[in-house]
């Protein structure tokens, strides 16, 4: 046989490893780091919503479902979007359920993507979307935003970047790693945009329930933007659900059908008993979002005021659970400034760059830690930067 | 709840300086504030919050269902008062139901429990009866579960 390498698609091959794998495995090997590099809450799944998976299993809940989900979890995704977006989407045809929003993604760029079409993105941002852009066969063109709009992303930006080929546009807000959220102003001009230049949005709100200061607003919400959305959620981040991989997306039922051909081959279905728990967790968990939401609040400003006592510039991020100081001041890049401060004081923050090369003079802290770490690591970098100024 | 009670409820000892910073105010606020509810009354004190079955003593806890009549004027408040009074009783709530008044008792030892009831308790005018449960062992306290939790099972790197 030849080097199994050589079997590789080209497709596959050519994708970068994630940057963030190189750190995970300096990281790993350590004892007694604090991680502020997690991207997943650290809180346990609410009670009731492990109660009622355990419900479902114990009376037999271990079939395959429907392929689009389960009407019934349809049902309160409906609902659930109806009450806090104010977007109506049919349960009966509207709605896919998906395992995590990351297979959501995934089907909405393979439903949409011929080879040669082009994806604008903004970076920093999470770090599959390029990857997955490209093994749907896809261009991802990137746009870069920066700490001068507070990360948002604005038209003038795309105007640049679009072309004939330029079919999606894909939006995280609030974003992973900046936490950036947009303005009721930035939502409208994008949305104004995308229907100028006629093209289908794929906005991922994993975070929209994680915004502190100012009600959520979503691109789709704008006019003509409903009908030429992909509107993706899910229950990893908000209600503490990583694990169960339970997400979903909300679309025009041409793009749902479409999405749900390639759901039906691959996948068939997402896991009954996470589906289950998802439909508990929409009926009664608002309380307990709500809780973790306050406690995530009260980190931020903290962190956010560690750093400006400091004298570490950093954009107060308005979502999600990430802060984006910006360290460039120090004269390292940032993985020289990460990797050092992880050996002199043990503490692991991602390097800006892992979400693309314009995270450079940046660090991802995710306070999605208890507050008790998040303080020691507080003082750490104090001593970290008193040492190397 | 006003944030400041929800941030000391969950822990007392946070520091004046690190609540401003969660609270996103100065100090002197803090500082201000929470006098204010201790002033008023809202406050009513600060403790830790102890696992006693970890703790070597005989110390016995019960919680006592008690039936009282009211009385004209004071309703049930006189005899509620009168009980909550004895240092041995540290909880007691006027509930709907079997009972009038349930009250969480502390003493050092079985014979304590027993004296204060026999005693104490039953010998109040207005009470009709009581009925003693004794606690045999904690799983919660004050919204803290009193075994140990999970370990944080995480990847200590993710997207
Ligand atoms: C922006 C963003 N989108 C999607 C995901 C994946 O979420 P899920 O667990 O629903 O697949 C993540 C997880 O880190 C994320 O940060």
């Amino acid at each position: 046989m030849k080097n199994l390498e050589s079997y590789i698609s080209d497709k596959v091959r050519d994708v970068p490893r994630s940057g963030i794998r190189d750190f995970f495995e300096i990281v790993a090997e350590r004892k007694d780091v604090i991680s502020l590099s997690i991207g997943e809450p650290d809180f346990v799944a609410p009670w009731h919503v492990r109660e009622a998976t355990a419900y479902a299993v114990t009376n037999g809940a271990t079939s395959y479902t429907a392929n689009l989900g389960m009407l019934e979890l349809r049902q309160e995704v409906s609902t659930y979007i109806k009450d806090k977006f104010k977007l109506s989407y049919n349960p009966a045809k509207e709605i896919l359920i998906t395992v995590g929003a990351s297979e959501a993604i995934d089907l909405a760029l393979r439903a949409l993507l011929n080879p040669g079409d082009e994806v604008l993105y903004h970076e920093p941002c999470y770090v599959s979307y390029a990857p997955v852009i490209s093994m749907a066969h896809g261009i991802p063109v990137l746009v870069e935003t920066n700490v001068k709009n507070n990360f948002m992303l604005r038209a003038s930006d795309l105007e640049k970047k679009i072309t004939e080929k330029t079919k999606v546009l894909m939006l995280n807000f609030p974003t992973n790693p900046t936490g950036a959220t947009l303005s009721h102003d930035v939502a409208k001009e994008l949305a104004e945009f995308a229907v100028k230049h006629d093209l289908v949005v794929i906005t991922d709100e994993i975070y929209s329930e994680l915004t502190y200061d100012e009600d959520r607003i979503s691109v789709a919400n704008f006019p003509g933007m409903q009908e030429r959305t992909i509107f993706i959620h899910g229950m990893s981040k908000a209600w503490a659900m990583t694990g169960y991989r339970i997400g979903y997306a909300c679309a025009p039922n041409v793009l749902i059908e479409a999405m749900m051909k390639i759901h039906q081959y691959t996948i068939m279905c997402a896991p009954v008993l996470s589906q289950k728990a998802a439909i508990e967790a929409l009926k009664n968990g608002d309380v307990h979002v709500a809780k973790m939401r306050d406690e995530y609040h009260r980190r931020r400003n903290y962190i956010i005021a560690e750093l400006n006592e400091m004298g570490i510039p950093c954009h107060t991020p308005e979502g999600a659970f990430y802060v984006f100081p910006d360290i460039s001041k120090f004269g390292m890049s940032s993985k020289d400034f990460c990797m050092k401060f992880l050996n002199e004081y043990d503490v692991a923050c991602v390097p800006g760059t892992a979400f693309g090369a314009s995270g450079e003079g940046f660090m991802r802290c995710s306070y999605a830690t208890a507050f008790e770490s998040i303080k020691i690591a507080m003082k750490r970098l104090r001593h970290f930067i008193a040492d190397i100024s | 709840m006003d944030e400041l009670l929800k941030i000391l409820k969950s822990n007392a000892l946070e520091t004046n300086e690190d609540i401003a910073k969660m609270m996103g105010i100065s100090e002197a606020e803090v500082i201000a504030r929470k006098k204010e509810y201790e002033d008023s009354g809202i406050i009513l004190g600060y403790q830790a919050i102890l696992n006693e079955d970890k703790l070597d003593t005989d110390l016995v806890q019960a919680i006592i269902g008690v039936k009282i009549t009211p009385v004209k004027d004071g309703g049930f408040d006189n005899i509620a008062r009168c009980i909550s009074n004895f240092d041995e009783v540290e909880n007691c709530y006027l509930v709907s139901g079997n009972f009038d008044l349930i009250a969480v008792l502390r003493a050092s030892n079985l014979k304590g429990v027993a004296r204060f009831v026999s005693e104490k308790l039953s010998m109040l005018d207005g009470v009709i009866s009581v009925e003693t449960h004794f606690m045999l062992k904690v799983y919660k306290d004050k919204g803290i579960l009193a075994t140990e939790e999970a370990l944080d099972e995480r990847l200590k790197v993710s997207p």
